[in-house]
């Protein structure tokens, strides 16, 4: 496993799955199926697919460490960037073509509909991170520094789940779907930082004892 | 030199290796259990048989209203794909997969509360009451997208005078059915069923005011409200109430679905006004299915000539 996940082909594999809701769509606009409210199902269908990616990506941390995979983190950008990607489509769908580059409409909606101005905060959150996603920059910045600031992805699901709450008449169960693998996503890292301190703790207690490790 | 390192894992530390292969085992069978429920939910639909519900048949001696609207009618396979019907599911495209198997034969409606001739009608006499009509009316949802639909019915005013309310009647209680084992998704809709609507007396008999049996020349498809409903054209789509089993003259403004579900987006009058906003979202303009840009939408969508003065004196952005 870990050995395919370290193969040139992982990376190349996973973009071409990156691309395949994409391709999904057209093929869909290619054979008129995008339903009788096309803007609408194109906005909808761009707007899950980004918190999709935005969800992968946060899932990566966690489970390059309980299924002990830590190559796993090869495709942690690339999952983001897709996420910004589809985001970017989202963003075009609504304010390009349902808006129609209307600037007045687009300000009047983002003062009016908390909906909207949640939703354009997550994404212009993710701009940075996007930018900042080289290895140039993680240089420039320092890991620390990098990390702190990519810790934004964090504030940008949340931002995209409430976008979502607060749009839907009454049915919740999609939106709540997400909240919830957010929630799991979010926990798992609570608890793995409790483990660590405590894990940490323990050892210190017990460091003035020679073990076997100590003096290598 | 002696080198401390800390963090170095000793032997106990190690998890045991039949523990970290549950972990795993657990994981991946969460994974598999959870997609399988997510795919069952989303093709299920695959493995139905032919649908074993009522079918829309053509209906004969229906006289062309002079008033309809010389727009464009939205292709048929627009309206019957891509609409509300709750009971059905929640997205546009629900309706029409979760109606096939809905039975609508035998129905009757019942009308009654403060009137002198309370009456059960089943469809035989309730189609039979009145000459249809077809009639083409705008009609504007309150997601902001609309349809021009041929519906066929006649006005809603043959009713009443047939059952003959009293002075005590000044609001209609409009009821649909509801049944779990027809609508299993019902449960899930977010909204208290059965879905209740409501008008003011003077808005029933609005001559505008369709009771209405079909569209596009046959009996109403499943999924847009078989085998009977209302059609208010300058309300908000949800107002147009859906399989309609129970009509009631009552004496206080009875309560509607949607204004039980959450009363500062939808009141209970719901008239279209494009200077009212829906709380999270614009009412100003709306998407004409099968149109690319935006248009404006029109004061109780277009039919102000015929029902404004019903509401003269009003202020309508209290009584949204």
């Amino acid at each position: 496993m870990s050995a395919f996940l370290r193969s040139k082909y992982a990376k190349a594999l996973l973009f071409a799955a990156c691309l395949l809701p994409l391709g999904n769509l057209l093929l869909r606009a290619l054979h008129g199926e995008l339903t009788a409210n096309p803007i609408e199902f194109l906005t909808h269908a761009t707007g899950d697919w980004t918190l999709r990616f935005l969800l992968l990506t946060l899932a990566i941390t966690p489970f390059r460490r309980i299924l002990r995979l830590p190559d796993l983190i090869r495709f942690r950008r690339m999952l983001g960037l897709f996420a910004f990607f589809y985001g970017c489509l989202h963003f075009t769908m609504w304010f390009g073509v349902d808006k129609f580059f209307n600037l007045r409409d687009m300000v009047d909606d983002v003062e009016k509909r908390r909906f909207i101005t949640v939703g354009m905060l997550g994404f212009f959150l993710m701009v940075p991170l996007a930018i900042t996603s080289t290895a140039g920059w993680i240089r420039r910045l320092g890991g620390k520094r990098w990390r702190l600031l990519h810790r934004a992805i964090y504030a940008s699901a949340i931002a995209g789940v409430i976008h979502y709450f607060w749009l839907v008449k009454s049915d919740i169960h999609k939106p709540l779907d997400y909240a919830c693998v957010v929630g799991v996503l979010l926990a798992m890292r609570i608890a793995a930082w409790i483990y660590d301190k405590r894990k940490h703790g323990a050892r210190e207690l017990s460091a003035g004892q020679p073990t076997t490790a100590e003096g290598l | 030199m002696l080198l401390k390192h800390k963090d170095e894992l000793t032997y106990s530390d190690v998890t045991p290796k039949g523990v970290y292969q549950n972990r795993r085992n657990f994981l991946l069978g969460l994974l598999v259990t959870g997609s399988a429920v997510l795919g069952w939910k989303k093709y299920s639909y695959l493995l139905n048989g032919p649908a074993t519900g009522s079918v829309p048949v053509r209906l004969n001696n229906v006289k062309k209203w002079p008033y309809s609207t010389t727009e464009t009618v939205t292709p048929e396979n627009d309206v019957t794909h891509y609409n509300n019907f709750y009971e059905f599911g929640t997205d546009k495209e629900d309706p029409a997969q979760n109606a096939r198997n809905f039975v609508t034969s035998p129905w009757a409606v019942t009308v009654g509360g403060e009137v002198k001739k309370p009456r059960k009608f089943t469809m035989d006499e309730i189609l039979a009451l009145a000459p249809l009509e077809e009639r083409i009316y705008r009609h504007r949802c309150v997601e902001a997208w609309s349809i021009v639909v041929p519906w066929i019915g006649y006005p809603f005013s043959t009713i009443a005078n047939l059952v003959q309310p009293t002075e005590k009647a000044k609001f209609v209680a409009f009821e649909s059915y509801y049944d779990v084992r027809q609508m299993p998704l019902g449960p899930l809709a977010g909204i208290q069923l059965p879905y209740v609507e409501g008008l003011r007396l003077d808005e029933a008999m609005n001559p505008l005011t369709l009771l209405t049996f079909g569209m596009y020349g046959e009996t109403l498809p499943n999924q847009d409200g078989a085998p009977v409903r209302m059609v208010i054209p300058w309300k908000y789509g949800f107002k147009s109430i859906k399989s309609l089993v129970r009509i009631r003259f009552v004496k206080d403004q009875p309560p509607t679905t949607w204004n039980l579900a959450n009363p500062q987006e939808y009141g209970f009058y719901s008239n279209v006004n494009p200077n009212v906003d829906h709380p999270r979202w614009s009412q100003a303009k709306e998407r004409r299915l099968g149109e690319f840009f935006r248009r404006p939408t029109l004061m109780f969508n277009g039919y102000g000539d015929q029902v404004a003065g019903m509401y003269t004196g009003m202020d309508l952005r209290k009584y949204f």
